[in-house]
């Protein structure tokens, strides 16, 4: 009670220090170095608390749970979290608060907006977007002799053991392999196969010929042209390591992680890596574009108010702008369509992501509650194609253990 | 007579009229008085959570502690007992990493304390360098050693190399991991039991050596028939120390697989199990009935040790 008196916010007493949980993220590195401008402009104080992705969730777990208020403001993972937080009653409703004058609400893309929605209510801002591309080596492909990466599946198969078979210590092509890691990255090939997680009428669709087709051709492309001594628990940071060591000539992953491959400082190839839109496969070059990480408030919090100051403030067109510029992909279309806000980034790398926000699928796992037990589910089948072992057949049993996941969870 | 002298006087001798009730009672119960706060904080740091636990073991509970959970009987534990794809395998990972790593700890902790035994020149140095592991974090350790590990950019694949031996998969194969994973146990702790074995060395008296020495017993006879036998209670302590603290190991797990032990579950402990459940499946009822149990391992494997430990002492 005694820091009423020295509150004076807007909220029966509330304190003048925000406090801000967030990811280890460009995002976060960015916001970091702009917050003293907030704090002159609002009078508000922020405290950060940094973790890594992980232990961002277990923090969640412990303190949400706990029904704790010292988390004013939340980076968190729709399409990972969003719906548990939501359904737990985590995550404050904020249909009132978007409605802010010259924020603009109506500017955010659609695909986020809806993703970061719980019962037709939004309960995050959408902050990071991310679409899949392909990786590639400039200086690998002209010694295997291609003059242009491929359009086509079939193609970056083709290609990729052309350049394995040129360069017997380099691998023709990388991607995450762990087996809940890879789904998310899976999920383009899975869709360019003409399949899906759950069909329209909400069952699993991890049994259908086209998942079949799909498991067996990512098991195939890294068992067959990928690293010499692969390891079934690649995430992202290993198999960046190798792309960045120069080790693999192709590599598809999320394009926010871009800055890794360019950098100088992070990358031994740094100019020589190219990008280009997700190859087609049967069903047509289908990646997904996603919102990754998005601001909520904590529902437990008694410092809303000025908690939804900072969401305002950081998700304003200029820091979006801003952001955008140095690397991470925002969710307003107006900074899309504003050139500068494409200025920064390689500019085959711009023409993907444009080609893949016209095609994408809005989502990169199964959308349920228990998305960690899902990601396992699904993703075994990967993981026993890449050790060599039938794919269909882990495809059926996966189908199994998945349609009664869903039944469980519809209970 | 001397019997006579050390029986109490009988009570109402002792006891004035003039002390009041409550001094007296008081005097009867100090040693449960004293005792009091320190049952207190285990009542509040063991006995309630081991309690609330217990509690959601035979709930449903999930998603969120706080939402409405059912009572649900020992329906958990029929579950989790008949779960032949996550559970039994767990409980023989456990019991495979801690049978394999204490019985390596324990025999390597022996031979390097009787190396140690003897006064020698840079012992001191040798000491301090045997301790390093033990100081170091234990998920430190396990980040160092993946990286030492890695399959394509670790050292220990380019020391093979240089020795000609291909590259192994260590903790990234679907059979090489666990056995990994309890080397990198190993490595850490052994110099615990060596120092635990060292003391109790150092501690025994010489005339039994001796005796052995001059009866014409060989150097193996005497640490068989001599020192052996003396060192067991000592012995007995450093196995259940170890034992325990292998059974409940989780910061190497975690470091060098991450969640679930790893694509094939590969290095999946009973622990690495019932924190997945929580964390990441938010099956705080499942999760709970798996730690009651585990709980229940533990307390069964220290009593079968204790056991053994006032056997061997008698």
């Amino acid at each position: 009670m005694a820091s009423s008196a020295c509150g004076g916010g807007g909220d029966g007493g509330a304190a003048t220090t925000v406090r801000v949980t967030l990811a280890n993220h460009v995002w976060t590195d960015n916001v970091k170095k702009a917050l003293p401008e907030f704090e002159k402009q609002t009078g508000l104080k922020v405290e950060v608390t940094q973790l890594g992705e992980d232990q961002l969730s277990d923090q969640y777990n412990v303190k949400l749970n706990a029904g704790s208020s010292d988390i004013d403001v939340m980076m968190y993972r729709p399409l990972q979290e969003g719906k548990l937080f939501a359904k737990n009653k985590y995550l404050a409703d904020l249909s009132d608060r978007v409605k802010a004058a010259n924020w603009d609400f109506s500017d955010f893309q659609a695909g986020p907006v809806e993703s970061t929605a719980y019962e037709g209510k939004p309960v995050g801002i959408p902050i990071i977007t991310e679409q899949e591309v392909l990786y590639y080596r400039k200086d690998l492909l002209a010694k295997a002799g291609l003059s242009a990466p491929p359009k086509t599946l079939d193609e970056l198969k083709a290609a990729a053991a052309k350049v394995k078979a040129a360069e017997p210590d380099v691998a023709g092509f990388v991607a995450r392999t762990g087996k809940s890691a890879a789904v998310t990255q899976f999920s383009s090939f899975l869709y360019s196969f003409g399949g899906d997680f759950v069909d329209g009428s909400g069952k699993s669709a991890v049994g259908s010929e086209a998942a079949k087709q799909a498991y067996a051709f990512y098991g195939g492309l890294i068992k067959d042209s990928g690293p010499a001594n692969v390891s079934t628990d690649m995430g992202w940071p290993e198999a960046m390591a190798i792309f960045t060591q120069g080790k693999a000539a192709f590599y598809t992953e999320a394009n926010s992680l871009y800055k890794n491959a360019t950098d100088p400082a992070k990358s031994k190839v740094a100019d020589q890596v190219g990008f280009a839109p997700f190859p087609a496969g049967p069903a047509g070059s289908k990646p997904y574009n996603i919102p990754s990480w998005a601001l909520g408030i904590n529902a437990a919090s008694e410092n809303a108010d000025n908690a939804w100051k900072f969401i305002e403030w950081a998700t304003s067109k200029e820091q979006t702008l801003a952001q955008q510029k140095s690397g991470v992909p925002g969710a307003r279309s107006s900074v899309w369509a504003d050139p500068e806000g494409t200025s920064t980034f390689p500019e085959d790398l711009a023409e993907a992501i444009a080609a893949s926000t016209k095609a994408g699928v809005g989502h990169d796992r199964p959308l349920v509650v228990k998305v960690a037990e899902a990601r396992e589910i699904v993703g075994q089948p990967l993981v026993d194609a890449i050790t060599g072992k039938d794919a269909a057949a882990a495809a059926d049993t996966a189908h199994a253990a998945f349609q009664k996941f869903l039944d469980d969870e519809a209970r | 007579m001397a019997t006579t002298t050390t029986t109490k006087p009988p009570r109402s001798t002792v006891a004035a009229p003039e002390t009041p009730g409550w001094l007296r009672w008081v005097d009867d119960h100090r040693k449960w008085l004293f005792a009091a706060p320190a049952m207190t904080f285990v009542a509040a740091l063991l006995v309630f959570p081991l309690a609330w636990t217990a509690y959601l073991s035979l709930t449903d509970a999930e998603g969120s502690v706080r939402a409405e959970s059912e009572f649900v009987g020992l329906a958990n534990y029929l579950d989790v007992l008949s779960d032949i794809e996550r559970f039994w395998p767990a409980v023989g990972r456990t019991a495979t990493f801690t049978v394999v790593a204490l019985l390596f700890e324990v025999v390597l902790g022996m031979a390097i304390a009787l190396l140690l035994w003897r006064p020698f020149k840079g012992q001191r140095w040798v000491r301090v360098a045997i301790l390093l592991p033990l100081v170091a974090t234990p998920v430190a350790v396990g980040m160092m050693w993946r990286l030492i590990f890695d399959p394509n950019i670790g050292l220990a694949n380019q020391l093979l190399g240089w020795f000609g031996i291909g590259p192994q998969p260590w903790l990234s194969g679907q059979y090489t991991a666990l056995p990994t994973t309890i080397f990198i146990d190993v490595w850490q702790w052994t110099p615990m039991v060596v120092l635990i074995l060292l003391a109790g060395l150092t501690s025994l008296s010489d005339e039994p050596q001796e005796a052995a020495r001059i009866d014409g017993a060989s150097t193996w006879q005497r640490f068989r028939h001599v020192t052996l036998p003396l060192l067991t209670p000592t012995l007995t302590v450093a196995i259940l120390l170890r034992g325990i603290d292998a059974l409940k190991t989780f910061d190497i797990l975690y470091a060098t697989k991450g969640r679930g032990g790893g694509s094939f579950h590969e290095v999946e402990t009973l622990n690495v199990y019932a924190y997945g459940l929580s964390f990441d499946y938010n099956e705080y009822g499942i999760s709970s009935t798996v730690l009651i149990i585990f709980f229940l391992i533990i307390i069964g494997a220290m009593w079968a040790l204790t056991a053994r430990r006032k056997e061997a002492q008698r």
